[in-house]
């Protein structure tokens, strides 16, 4: 069975008066653990494509489903909670929040559930420790390398247990060694734990590493 | 970590702006209660004034005063169970002339009976001859009748000048004029703080020999009623008694009198409450700019949080308590500082007024400002954060 199942999808931007087609009809299914990487030029839908998956944006036509739930049926507060458990956001800037430590940060998704503050804190540190940060609870971002950040980040992305990960340009603000260790973490997300990655990059190296290669352009798919 | 301590953490982002902004909200708070505490303070000098007694003084002005022969004729009135009567002195200290206090000349045999139930003698000195008061006076004033000097003054008063029993302290008359020595005879204590304890009460006949070559002119009477329920009616009937005479009578219940002194200050009250709004409205606008300023900095987290599952009402939620911590703890600290400040200084302006007081509806106004500041300055950044597109706040953090 598909895990993301994308029928047909239309959306347009308005800028000022002006429209600007970004998806164009788009078609695609991904299968549940499949690891996807998104290429294409700036502009050509694939962030896009990412926010439509993720429920953070909505599609002007079309249908898309993530797990069996068709997102037209959801909107506001069913979206948002619909969101924090099935769907971890990686971003290419880490997205961290600066006044929060490493474990705090990773705890942010799981205020949203109910549950005692000791286990949301036992659940947070087991989220580090798999991403290889056990030791570096207490630091805060400012503190840690820009890897160390994506990770923490992607441990934030994966303390909720989510099907699917999205993941926009995760090692885009990297080096060559820490983009490969955040690509060997999320192989090993997708390996060991199954999820269903859909990444969006311009590198092939790491775009290599998944499963499928899509190639998007103009807002359709050109392969 | 909890929802809460996100808000916290959130408010120690800028120590130096929020530790600004909570001391513009204390100071604010702190101004409002203060100048409410002027209002409550007059407030409680009219409360103090009993309906049980009426003051009858002369029509035309307070500074003119009665004939000595009205009392007979005034204790003769139906209704009227005593007749007392007192003359201000505004004597001067002239070891320290800035130093104000006020000090009454009263017929102390029947002035400490009719005010009995608002004193209490807490030191008297012991008489030196066989200790003989008039009939219903507390005979812990033996020594202050033996003694045509003596006088009776408030514990505030006694403390503030570190007085101490049987020591002479003298008075330059105003009205009056010369030097006037008083030895003091008794202390006491006001059962409600409003009735103020910074008065010198000495004999009238002492003022009536020695300042008035014995003419007993009189500023005020006072009568006490057997029934309060009559004040209406006796004050009528006194007034019709004088109507035509020289010096016509104005009677009203002590109240009344007091709360005529309070009239005096005409629209200061009014323009002390405007200023206290004034003040409080400022900070409200800073307090305001500053929790729009520190959202905006983090349109980017909110959209991040969002993205994270925190539906629009829980990031309301956090901007809105960003905003009401902030408040409610600076107003809490501002209102409750005006109380222990003003109070603590016992300042009474030189005994016109009672004790600075700030009551507990005004601290628990000023609080409930500081409920609405919260509200009114969180309100708008949490609306703007709660509505923010995901997506386009993405961009711009990217």
């Amino acid at each position: 069975m598909a895990s993301v199942t994308v029928r047909d999808v239309r959306k347009v931007y308005h800028r000022d008066s002006q429209a600007i087609p970004v998806l164009d009809g788009l078609t695609l299914d991904i299968a549940d653990g499949d690891f996807v990487a998104l290429m294409g030029p700036s502009g050509s839908g694939k962030t896009t494509l990412l926010n439509l998956i993720g429920g953070i944006d909505t599609v002007d036509s079309g249908s898309i489903t993530v797990g069996g739930q068709d997102l037209a049926q959801l909107s506001g507060r069913t979206l948002a909670r619909w969101r924090s458990r099935h769907i971890g956001f990686i971003f290419q800037l880490y997205n961290l929040i600066p006044v929060l430590t490493a474990i705090e940060n990773v705890e942010l998704p799981l205020l949203l559930v109910r549950m005692s503050p000791k286990e949301r804190r036992e659940r947070a540190r087991l989220a580090l420790d798999l991403v290889g940060l056990g030791d570096r609870l207490r630091h805060y971002p400012r503190q840690l390398s820009g890897g160390q950040e994506q990770r923490v980040a992607i441990a934030r992305a994966v303390v909720s247990d989510p099907a699917v990960l999205l993941a926009d340009e995760p090692t885009g603000d990297l080096d060559r060694k820490s983009g490969g260790e955040i690509l060997d973490l999320l192989e090993r997300l997708n390996d060991e734990f199954k999820k269903t990655i859909v990444m969006v990059t311009h590198d092939p190296h790491a775009a290599e590493r998944a499963h499928r290669i899509l190639h998007l352009e103009k807002g359709v798919l050109s392969n | 970590m909890s929802l809460f301590s996100l808000v916290l953490v959130n408010l120690g982002r800028n120590k130096l702006r929020t530790a600004l902004t909570v001391l513009s909200v204390v100071v604010a708070l702190f101004l409002f209660c203060s100048l409410r505490g002027v209002l409550d303070t007059l407030a409680a000098s009219i409360r103090v004034g009993s309906e049980a007694r009426l003051v009858t003084r002369n029509a035309i002005s307070l500074i003119f005063p009665l004939p000595p022969a009205y009392r007979e004729r005034l204790a003769a009135q139906p209704g009227v169970k005593t007749v007392s009567w007192g003359n201000w002195f505004g004597g001067r200290d002239p070891v320290d002339p800035g130093d104000f206090y006020a000090q009454f000349a009263v017929d102390a045999a029947t002035y400490f009976p009719v005010y009995a139930s608002d004193i209490d003698l807490i030191l008297a000195a012991r008489p030196q001859g066989p200790g003989v008061v008039p009939a219903g006076v507390d005979p812990k004033l033996a020594a202050f009748f033996e003694d045509r000097t003596g006088c009776v003054v408030g514990e505030k008063l006694f403390r503030r000048k570190k007085w101490r029993l049987g020591q002479t302290v003298t008075v330059s008359g105003t009205i009056f004029p010369g030097p006037w020595p008083f030895v003091i005879r008794a202390v006491y204590r006001a059962k409600d703080p409003a009735f103020g304890e910074e008065a010198l009460l000495f004999h009238w006949k002492y003022l009536e020999e020695k300042g008035m070559g014995g003419s007993g002119a009189v500023g005020w009477y006072v009568l006490e009623l057997s029934d309060p329920g009559q004040a209406g009616s006796v004050s009528r009937a006194v007034d019709a008694l004088y109507e035509n005479s020289a010096a016509a009578t104005r009677t009203e219940t002590e109240r009344a009198f007091q709360a005529g002194f309070v009239s005096m200050y005409g629209n200061v009250p009014f323009l002390v409450g405007l200023i206290g709004f004034a003040v409080v409205f400022a900070i409200l606008l800073v307090a305001a700019n500053t929790m729009m300023m520190a959202t905006r900095e983090r349109t980017g987290e909110y959209a991040v949080l969002k993205t994270l599952g925190f539906d629009d009402r829980t990031v309301f939620l956090l901007v809105l308590a960003e905003g009401a911590v902030l408040t409610l703890g600076a107003g809490l600290a501002g209102s409750l500082l005006a109380k222990l400040v003003l109070e603590g200084s016992g300042f009474n302006a030189g005994g016109f007024l009672p004790p600075m007081t700030v009551s507990w509806t005004t601290v628990a106004a000023g609080i409930g400002i500081a409920v609405f500041m919260g509200a009114v300055s969180g309100v708008f950044p949490a609306v703007r954060a709660s509505r923010l597109n995901i997506v386009e706040a993405l961009r711009r953090v990217d």
